[in-house]
Formats: structure tokens, sequence, C-alpha cells
């Protein structure tokens, strides 16, 4: 076992290295994360679905080849977990909701299609908030996740799972999706790395859409190293996803090394403000503190709509979202709700209120497709789901369409303007991830609005398009990590990780682990 | 613009999705919490800027037209709640 | 009674443009296809999938914009429509809203019996958009379940809608024929209303002087019409009801609801359909997962030269360089593009294009009409035809046989030349007409002397006997002949 805890705690890079050299198996190292998995995911609950019997025989299929010397891919070997909202062929993909309990794809997503020609092990299907909208994991219809850190308290979210598998060394590198944060905001309170690249790197053909026009696919994992070679592995051109860049991806995971030579960082004043913790504050400050003594520049900066994005958010993802879950409706995929149940319920409606002469109820009353629909619907989807279709629902309903939706578009498009403005004078932006350290498992599910407000520093960076980076840059009193975010303009992730490349250097907190 | 009880139910018939009276009224105050939130958005003077409804400029994404082989029928019905081996099967649609 | 108001009719029509794909997937658009054969993870709408624009969808669009004189904006999107029914599977259609890819085009109309003026109509719009699967209801009062077949959802269509510019439902129905007859001949799409590739809704109102002023009556809009036949009976059975009804309630445009009916054609009548709930909150916004097209002047250019001669300039055309009527060219290029081009061949190969027309508008169209048959199904060619319109003009064929040859061409697909030799027309040289006229006057003293005192028609008697005894007697030139011999012989004496 003692083998085993130091072969899972190197990094993905390291095993990589002994896999080429013929010095370790991929089944000895999947089976060394199976067994970590069985050991510690009863606590922590980032699986959904670990599949242990395919795992098994991918790896003995790329030891097999590498052994008789057949070309392999770049990841051959490595095990990866798969958020499960990104489609897998003939294998179920749920999206933590009961609507799509039994959903089986008929095909690959171009991000699990780009993994498997690489080679990796898919170990398993990692837990999220419910079609991704949440930042706790506790929107899963299915289990909890617990920080890894402190098993009371939340992994954040959405990709609960992805962020707490990976520091609990459960898998050396997970894939997540961030549509306001939800790679960041996790791999920040599981003190692990994570980054959302820009809109269009990675190609969104096959990951289920929350909100359109911000989901991005992203890798998570123990260092930037690591993050930039399971990167590398998933970007790129995709002509099935028609806001796909068709640009070149560069080799991050050869270039991570390379320090940023007199980097000029900004900080943003309207980070600093009320609501911050200090703990937060002071690591943050401490981090910029180490880049300044890496020969780095630091510069305030101003962002003077950063504090509309929140609301931006909360208009357009809805909005999009509950366009996006409309094609749930029990008639092609998905929940249906009992027919012949649905059929009384409305009968005996119908009886009550004709008995009552209610010719208004009459009138208003479902037709047996429409009942069908919102049966279907309101048992499928969970509280929160319902929330955001329901408020994206209204939000472009007539009437309301310019005063909110279009509105926020034009408030989207200043929040981009203010980067773009900053990124003249700045090469990266750094800052908290989140104003709190993990939060306790519970604490919000009655507060939306304050759950939203989580997402502050990470939207803006959705909103505007642009990568961002999540690394540990410290610990709170409670030994609770703290996240470092740094932002870069449109399609400089390769400054990002070595932004975060040469702070890893000077630092350690990357390499401690929790105590499972 | 507060929204009401009744908004609500109207937006959750165009929504298709159904709520106890207690669970409208629930969604009611946290949906009325979150809008006011949301509206302070009027605030934002927003004069001559052009919307933003992708966060890539990109334009003329185009494929060829060719035809490539369609799912088999059996695939194409597979996660289908019910089916009659050639169609999708819903509750009468008229009447 | 004709003038007691005026019918204001609008049309909106949905063509099914061709492509070999769907608009945002690569499956067949292939009509017939067992159900749901044609489908894949983008158009059954399933969790992941995204939509991707098919080239010539938009290239055919851009065509039809072109053609119908519309402005075409250089920024152009796609917008989701949102509705709940069981055969739109994304539970919204991707159409376009506030940006369509084209308006403000126009289509002249006229009609060669002269029913009505000629008029240009205005095209309000025209924009691509994906079409819908079809639902199989249980036509038995709804008792059993509904069958959704998703092969045509996301098959391109582009919808056009006219301004309400049309007066008559002989308008309607030439505006139907005259963007038709456009669209085949760019090839834009094949217009099967069988198929579904063509279908029309009409917006129908009156507008009714009364001693107050003019005012105008709520606006209907009429589905479920299956051919062109239906749009004309339709509008002409829903003006006159519209005007009972007003004449009962005095219903004004705005203080009744739009409504929809169906035309029920073999009851001949419209009917009020339930309208669906909140249907008019559709919720409209722009699709992310597609991006907006740039369209640029060029491109225009390029389209607009890719149209070529166009039906209202063949009509132009094949009376400045042919010399036929208005009413003839049109009656030939209305035919479509096959006829057109077959006029053209057997005009020019023969070098008469007023006997080319003539045989065309009468003999070819009698055919077309009734054996349903496609022109380049019929047996005569074009060529076979011009080759025996010289043969006539020539004179190696008697024009009286020619309908004989034109037959047997027909049902054998032989040349003039073989018709000719087959039905052993052979020609009649002139000195041997002279001498059978001779020899024939001769033995017929009477007929001579009827002649010359100027029974002319006495010749018919000689015109039977001249043919039995040589098949190939021309008999206008024979009478000619036995004229000029026998009025010779008068004066001589
Ligand atoms: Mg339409
Ligand atoms: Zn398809």
């Amino acid at each position: 076992m003692s083998s085993h805890s130091s072969l899972i705690e190197s990094s993905a890079t390291a095993q990589l290295e002994l896999l080429m050299r013929g010095d370790l198996f991929s089944v000895e190292l999947t089976q060394a994360y199976l067994d970590s998995i069985a050991s510690r995911d009863a606590n922590v609950g980032a699986f959904l679905r670990v599949e242990k019997d395919r795992a098994l025989a991918q790896a003995a299929s790329v030891d097999k080849r590498r052994q008789s010397n057949k070309p392999l891919g770049k990841l051959a070997g490595l095990p990866v977990a798969v958020k499960d909202v990104l489609c897998d062929q003939d294998t179920i993909t749920t999206c933590a909701s009961r609507m799509l309990e039994n959903f089986r794809a008929p095909y690959d997503s171009t991000v699990v299609a780009k993994l498997k020609a690489a080679d990796a092990i898919l170990i398993g299907r990692t837990n999220m908030d419910e079609f991704a909208m949440g930042g706790s994991t506790e929107n899963s219809a299915f289990q909890i996740t617990r920080n890894p850190w402190d098993l009371e308290r939340a992994p954040g979210g959405s990709s609960g799972g992805a962020a707490a598998c990976v520091a609990a060394d459960m898998a050396p590198l997970s894939i997540g999706t961030d549509t306001g944060g939800s790679i960041r905001q996790p791999a920040g309170l599981c003190g692990v790395v994570g980054l959302k690249p820009t809109y269009g790197r990675v190609s969104r053909f096959g990951l289920v859409a929350f909100a359109s026009s911000l989901d991005q696919v992203g890798p998570l994992a123990r260092t930037s190293q690591d993050a930039a070679l399971l990167l590398e592995t998933i970007a790129g051109h995709d002509l099935r996803d028609a806001t796909s860049l068709d640009r070149p991806v560069p080799a991050y995971s050869q270039s991570v090394a390379e320090p940023l030579a007199g980097v000029r960082i900004g900080l943003v004043r309207e980070h600093f403000a009320e609501g911050l913790d200090s703990e937060v504050a002071s690591a943050v400050r401490d981090a910029v503190a180490v880049y300044e003594s890496l020969g780095a520049t630091v510069k305030e900066i101003s962002l003077p709509h950063s504090k509309h994005a929140v609301a931006t958010y909360y208009v357009i993802a809805p909005c999009e979202a509950s366009s996006n879950l409309a094609r749930y409706d029990g008639v092609h995929y998905g929940h249906r709700t009992d027919e012949a149940e649905m059929l009384e319920e409305l009968a005996a409606e119908r009886k009550a209120l004709e008995a009552a002469k209610d010719e208004v109820g009459l009138s208003r009353l479902d037709s047996s497709l429409v009942r069908m629909y919102r049966k279907s619907r309101s048992e499928g989807f969970g509280a929160e789901v319902k929330r955001r279709i329901m408020l994206g629902t209204y939000a472009l309903s007539a009437g309301y369409y310019d005063a909110y939706y279009l509105k926020a578009l034009k408030v989207r498009r200043l929040i981009r303007q203010d980067f773009d403005e900053a990124f003249r004078e700045v090469d990266l932006i750094a800052g908290p991830v989140t104003a709190q350290t993990a939060f306790k498992i519970g604490e919000m599910v009655d507060d939306p609005l304050s759950m939203y407000l989580v997402d502050l520093y990470t939207v803006s960076a959705n909103l505007a398009g642009i990568p961002g980076i999540s690394l540990p840059c410290g610990f709170d009193k409670s030994g609770l990590p703290i996240g470092l975010q740094l932002l870069a303009p449109p399609l400089e992730e390769e400054r990002l990780l070595r932004g975060a490349h040469m702070y890893e250097q000077a630092t350690d907190w990357h390499q401690r682990r929790p105590e499972i | 613009m507060a929204i009401t009880r009744s908004d609500v139910e109207k937006v959750s018939l165009l929504a298709r999705l159904q709520f106890s009276d207690s669970e409208l009224d629930r969604l009611t105050g946290e949906l009325a919490q979150i809008v006011e939130y949301v509206d302070h958005l009027s605030e934002v003077p927003t004069e001559g800027i052009e919307p933003m409804a992708h966060a890539v400029e990109v334009h003329n994404v185009f494929v060829s037209d060719e035809v490539m082989p369609s799912l088999p029928r059996d695939k194409a019905l597979a996660n289908a709640p019910r089916h009659n081996d050639r169609a999708f099967l819903v509750p009468p649609v008229l009447g | 009674m004709s003038q007691l108001y005026t019918t204001v009719i609008g049309l909106e029509v949905h063509v099914q443009l061709a492509t070999k794909s769907k608009l945002f997937c690569r499956c067949s658009t292939q009509f017939g296809a067992e159900p749901n054969t044609q489908t894949c993870s983008v158009c059954l709408g399933l969790p992941g999938s995204l939509p991707v624009m098919n080239r010539t969808a938009f290239d055919l669009s851009l065509k039809t914009a072109v053609a119908l004189n519309c402005v075409i904006p250089k920024f152009t999107k796609w917008d989701r429509k949102q509705y709940y029914y069981p055969d739109l599977p994304k539970a919204y259609q991707i159409s376009q809203y506030d940006l369509p890819m084209s308006s403000a085009g126009w289509l002249e109309i006229s009609d060669e019996k002269g029913s009505f003026e000629p008029k240009r109509v205005r095209i309000t719009r025209a924009h691509l958009e994906e079409d819908a699967g079809k639902s199989i209801h249980d036509e038995a009062a709804g008792k059993a379940d509904s069958e959704i077949d998703l092969n045509r959802t996301g098959t391109p269509l582009l919808e056009i809608v006219s301004e309400p510019d049309l007066s008559s439902s002989a308008e309607a129905k030439a505006y139907l024929q005259e963007l038709k007859l456009l669209l085949t001949h760019i090839g834009v799409s094949d217009c099967n209303m069988q198929e579904g590739s063509l279908r029309v809704d009409a917006n129908i109102n009156l507008h009714i002087d009364t001693p107050e002023g003019k005012i105008a009556t709520p606006i209907v809009e009429i589905k479920n019409m299956n051919s062109f036949r239906a749009v004309e009976r339709a509008l002409d059975y829903e003006a006159p009801r519209q005007f009972r009804v007003w004449q009962e309630t005095g219903q004004k445009i705005g203080e009744a609801p739009k409504q929809t009916r169906g035309w029920d054609d073999s009851a001949g009548v419209t009917r009020g359909q339930r309208s669906k709930e909140e249907s008019s909150d559709y919720r409209y916004f722009p699709d992310p997962d597609l991006v907006p097209v740039l369209v640029t002047d060029d491109q225009v250019a390029e389209a607009r030269k890719s149209l070529g001669e166009l039906p209202a300039d063949l009509r132009n055309r094949f009376v400045q360089e042919y010399g036929l009527s208005a009413y003839d060219a049109s009656v030939i290029v209305n035919q479509g593009q096959g006829v057109t081009n077959y006029f053209e061949q057997v005009a020019r190969e023969s070098g008469d294009a007023k006997s080319a027309c003539k045989w065309v508008t009468q003999d070819i169209l009698r055919l077309l009409k009734d054996g349903e048959q496609e022109i380049n199904a019929i047996g005569v060619s074009a060529a076979n035809l011009a080759g025996m319109i010289s043969a006539v003009n020539d004179g190696k064929l008697p024009k009286p046989r020619a309908k004989e040859a034109f037959e047997l061409m027909l049902s054998t697909g032989s040349t003039a030349q073989q018709a000719i030799q087959e039905l052993g027309i052979e020609q009649v040289d002139e000195s041997a007409l002279v001498e059978l006229c001779r020899e024939l006057l001769d033995k017929n003293p009477r007929v001579v002397a009827d002649v010359q005192s100027g029974k002319v028609q006495a010749i018919g008697a000689l015109i039977g006997q001249a043919k039995k005894l040589n098949p190939n007697v021309d008999p206008g030139r024979f009478r000619e002949i036995c004229l000029e011999l026998a009025m010779e012989s008068s004066s001589s004496e």
C-alpha cells in the first residue's frame, strides 16, 4: 500500500514517464487508483460510476501495445476521470439528473473521443451539480460529494467530483466543465489546479449544454504541468462545433516550464472590496509578492463593470439553460411520467371542475400532452434546475426580453471591454477564486442568491470568453485550501500555465495532501 | 419589475413545469429576490453598446452538403420512453 | 356584389431547399424513407449534439433572395423559436427572427388571359429555418397513441413571406405559380407539393366600404391547403364567409384575435382550429450554438450572376428574338424550363420559330397534359421535331401528312427522315404531277367545263382520284396545277 500511495501521489507527468520507459504498467497504475477509489470514495463520493472493468481492459490493451512497440497515444495508460456531462458512446451520461438516469448516448463527445484516441484510461464518471447548475455539488440527484480536506464541507461545484477525485488521489487527471466558475471554484476549494480555456478552445460537441455561450471543458490536475498535458490532448478545432476556434494548439506541456520573465501582473481594485475573507485576501497578496520576487511587476487595475457580472451571468445563463433544457420533455429520451397515473389525475381534475361548474378552470386544464410534459419535467429535474429554467423562461418571455436578456448582452460587452482595456497594461490578472474557503454542506441550500454570489470572481471570464486558471496558494486557519486565480487574454492558455508553473516552482502548496 | 405569483404560474406553463401551491409560494419569493438583484442591471448605461451573444467573434462557419450515414433506427429509438420499433409514441395529441 | 369589399391576401410559403443533406446535420433529405431511418444525434436533438450549417442551404437561400429582388443585409444570425410539440425534438426551431437573411423584395405577376392587371407583389422577407418532424395522429377520435417520425426534422426550408398585396384568389394562384416557376427554374427547390416541398399558408381579410368609411375585418390565417387549386378554392370560400360574419357581428380588425382556420378540401370549407395555448410567446433569442453569417457585396454579385436568365427575361426574349406573341411566350415559359428549352431547340434547329411555337403550344402541351408525361420523356425529341418542321418547309414532307409523321415519330421515336420513309412518302416530282393533272382533266371534260364556268370547287372531285393513283400527291399543289391547266385550255380555245 505504501508503494501505491507514493505512486498515486506522484504527478501524472511523472507517471507517464514511468509508463513510457516501461517501468510501470498501466494495469498497475490503474489498479492503484481503483484501490484508492475503493478505500476513499465511500467517504468522498466523487464518482457516480467507476468503470473498473473497462478501465482495466483499456490498461491491459495499452500495456500490450507498448510491449509490442505499437504506436500509442499521448496519454497512453494514464487514468482520467470524466465529469458525467460528456457523452461517452453507449454508456450512461446522467448529468447527475433523474431526467437522464438511463440515457445512453449513441456517440462520443469530441473530448471523450480525443481521450480515447490518446489511449487515456477512462476510469470513471464524476459527480456534479445537476446539469452543472450549482457551486457545491449538492444539487446532484444521486449523491453528495465531500471536500477531501474536511468531509463536512462541500467541494464546490459544479465540477465537485472532478476536483475532489484529484484532491484525494483517486485520479491523476480529470475533466471538468466551467460555465461560471465550475472548474476553477471547486479546484480552489479542493486545493488542485483547474483551468477554464478560452471559449471555443475545446470542442463542446457531446458536452450536455447548460449555457452554450459560456460552457467550456477544461482540465483538473495536481500541477500546471499535468493540466498542460491534459489540455493539449483535448483542445483543438472541431468541425462539429460551429463555435470552436480554428487555431493551432500550442504544445503546452513543452512550454509550461519556461518562466514568464518580467511578467506584468494586474490586481483588480474591485476584487478586494467587502466580503473578501481576510485570510484569502492575504494569501492572494502573498502570492503576488512571490511573483514580485520572481521579477514580476504588479499594477493595480480596474474592471469597473465587474460588480455587474453576477447579475449579467444570472440572466444570460438561465435564459440559455431554459432553452437548452426544453428538450427534456419525455418524448424522445429521458424520464417520462407514469402515463396511466397522469391520465387518472387529469380525469379527476376534470371531474372536480365539472362538478363545480368551473368553466374557467376547465378551459385552463392541461391537455394530456401538456400534462405529460409538465409532470415528466417536474419529476425529472431538481429544485435548482427548475429555479433556473423558471428564471430564464421569465426573462425571455414577452415584455421582459429587452429589460433582461438584451440588457445583459450589452453589459456583457462592457465586461469584455474592461478586460481588453486591462490587458493593454498587464499580461495576467491575479486575484482570489472565491471570497471564502470551502463552506459547510447544507449551509446555503436554502439561500439561492448567496449561492449565486459565490461565483463573483469567476463568472467574468466566462462572460468575456477569456481563459482562467485556479491554483493552490495557501491554507486558512482551519486547514482549508485557498485558490489563486490568474486570467489571461483570449487564447493565452500558455501564458496562464507558465505563470502558474513558475509560482508552483517557488512554493509547495500544491504538494500538500488531505488526510483521509 | 416585481414578479408575482400569477407571473410564476404563467411561466410554469410556458416552461412546462408543474408546482404545488406551496412550491409556487416559495418559488415566487426566491425568484423575486433574484429578479430584484438582477434589476440593478438597469442602472448600467448601455447606449450605443452592441449586444454580445457570443463569447468569440467567429462568423460564416459551414460544412459541405454531403450525406453521411444516419443512425440505425433501433439506435435512434433506443432511449425513447415508449416506441413501437418504427416511431416514438406519445399519448394521443388530438382529442 | 364584387364592389362591396376588396379582398386582402398575403401568403407565407415554405419551400424545401434542394440539398442532399439536412440544414444542421448530414442526414439525407430524401423523401419517402421508412420512419425514423434518417436521423442522428443532431436532428434527434440528443443531449450534447450541436448544429453546423449546411453551406449549400445558405447558398440556395441567397440565390433565391437575389432572384426575388430582395435586399441582402451584410449581417444575419439564427434564433431559436421555442415551443413544445412532439415532432420538435429540441423544443425549439432554429429560425431567423429580427435579422433575416433577406427582406424587401418583389415578384411580378401577370395573367396571359388578362383576368387581372400585371402587378408587383412585395416580398416582406425570406428566411432560412429548419423543418419539424411529422406526427401521425390516430384518425379515429384520437384514442390511440400518436406516432412521431423525425426523418423530416432539420430539413432546410426557406420561408417566403409576401406583403398583403394580393386581392383575389386568381392573383394568389398566379403568385404561387410564378414563385414555383422561378424557384424550379433556378434550381433551388423542386417545389413538389405532394412531398411537402412547397407549403402555403394564407392570411386573408376584407376591406369594406361603409358609409362611415373603409373598415378592415379581422385577419384569418388559412392552413392545410395541399394544392394551388386548394388555395384558390379556400380563398374563394373564405372571402364571402368573412363578409357574412362581418354582416352578422360587425367585428373589425383588432376586435377579435387573429384566427387560424384549416381548409377541408373534400367539404370545400374552412374550419376554425383550436388555438394553441399561449402560442404566441415563442421567446426568440439568438442561438448561441450557431455563429452569424456575414455576406459581402461580392457574394451577392456572384449569386446574381449564377441566376442566368429568369422566366421574366425569357418571356421578353421570346417576343423579341422569335417574334412570338406575349401570350405564346408566357404559355411556353410558364411550362417551366424543360418545355422552354425544348421550344428553343426546336426553334433554333428548324429556323422556324412560328412553327416551333405552334407545334409546342398545341401538340406537345396536349401530350404533357394528357399523359402526365415529362417533356424529356416525350417520344419526339426537340431535334426530331425540328427535323420534321424543316422537312415540311423543304417540301420533303407534305404539310397535310405532317401530323401523320408526327404520330409515328411519337410512337417509334424515329426521325422525320425515317418516318417519311416508313410512310412511303416520296416527293412527287413537279412534271409527274403536271402529267397526272393533264391525264385526269382529259378524262373528266365535265370538270374542266365546270371550272371554266367559274365552279372552281369541281376540282375537288379529282383530288380523291389523284390520291388513289399516287398517295404522295400534295392535294394543294395538285389543285393549283389543275386550275391553271383548266384555265389555260379555256383561254387557248
Ligand atoms: Mg416558419
Ligand atoms: Zn441528422
